[in-house]
């Protein structure tokens, strides 16, 4: 009897321990997620303490970028999909590395295509600068060609996960499924 | 009595091996960690060429396949892909065989890579695995 209720313990605890690792790689402890205050592609000032109570998928990228970004909010979008009601819990941010041509309009109708309630976030080449400085983002201008407007940028290409007291818990990096995210995400969640 | 000293001597020696080629790869540590030790930025800042992470970190499914970075210093610094805290770690599982790059700035190349292959196959290629494994070291591949 005893050896039975062993056993049960212990799977219990493999059940737990396998259920409760997120798949991104996460901080230990935890700090902060850094404020910023950007111009928002919905036309306010895009604030992360405004989403406290939410998670917040925070990414980085630009509208003209052919692969990675494209790639990244359609997995975003399926994943805010797949958490049903839960998903409205849930606020997906994108941060341009191109200030030159992602203004808030292009962003909005860039990140619509995705889904509506992406936010996407925006300013002076310094505040984008000082953006990515907190969050260890790297970006550099690639030009294409011989035209100084003809150009794309290298970047980071994670995903951050934001709990719902604004601590950033854990990175995403690229091409994880929306199935990983969901996982993730529904975790944060329940906390 | 040498018969049966040679024997037993056989038996063993095939249930190593059998097991050497069909027992489970699992180890109790997956983690496969670096660390920036305390001094590193006074050290860098001195003049000082400070490489921790290898251009390529190589991973194997099941044996060790979650990475995990520390700062150990007293500054914020940017480890691999990720800008970490004084006293922070970052531990990152993978669950899939693959190359995968990380933009890096402590890297000529500006890129990292994790290279993570599949666990060796039931068999000769896991037989051959530990083998190797135990000629290097003597080290986790037998002890899982």
């Amino acid at each position: 009897m005893r050896f039975a209720l062993a056993c049960l313990l212990l799977l219990a605890n493999a059940v737990y321990a396998a259920e409760g690792k997120l798949k991104a790689g996460v901080f230990d402890p935890p700090r902060a997620a850094p404020e910023f205050s950007l111009n928002g592609s919905d036309g306010s000032k895009l604030q992360l303490s405004r989403y406290r109570g939410k998670v917040v998928l925070l990414g980085f990228g630009f509208t003209s970028c052919a692969f990675v970004c494209p790639t990244t909010l359609a997995t975003l979008a399926k994943a805010q999909k797949k958490l049903g009601p839960g998903g409205e819990d849930v606020q997906v941010v994108y941060v341009t590395v191109d200030p030159e041509r992602d203004s808030p309009e292009r962003m909005r109708r860039y990140l619509a295509a995705f889904d509506p309630r992406f936010l996407g976030g925006t300013g002076t080449p310094e505040q984008l600068a000082n953006v990515r400085q907190d969050y260890g983002i790297q970006a550099t201008r690639v030009p294409i060609g011989g035209d100084p407007k003809n150009y794309a940028v290298d970047h980071s290409s994670f995903v951050y996960l934001i709990d719902r007291e604004g601590k950033l818990r854990a990175m995403m990096p690229y091409g994880h499924s929306a199935d990983d995210f969901a996982h993730d995400v529904a975790m944060l969640l329940k906390k | 009595m040498k018969l049966a000293a040679s024997l037993t001597a056989g038996i063993l020696i095939a249930s190593a091996a059998s097991w050497a080629a069909f027992g489970p790869v699992g180890a109790d540590d997956r983690e496969e960690a670096f660390e920036i030790p305390k001094g590193t930025w006074a050290r860098r800042m001195a003049g000082d060429k400070v490489e921790i992470l290898p251009g390529e970190v190589r991973l194997m499914l099941g044996v060790k396949d979650v990475l995990v970075l520390r700062n150990r210093d007293d500054v914020p610094q940017v480890f691999g892909p990720v800008l970490m805290m004084p006293g922070q770690s970052f531990k990152l599982p993978f669950e899939m065989a693959s190359s995968y790059q990380f933009a890096c700035t402590a890297h000529a190349s500006g890129q990292m890579t994790v290279t993570v292959e599949p666990a060796p196959a039931v068999g000769w290629e896991r037989l051959a695995w530990r083998t190797r494994a135990l000629i290097a070291s003597g080290g986790w591949a037998w002890k899982s």
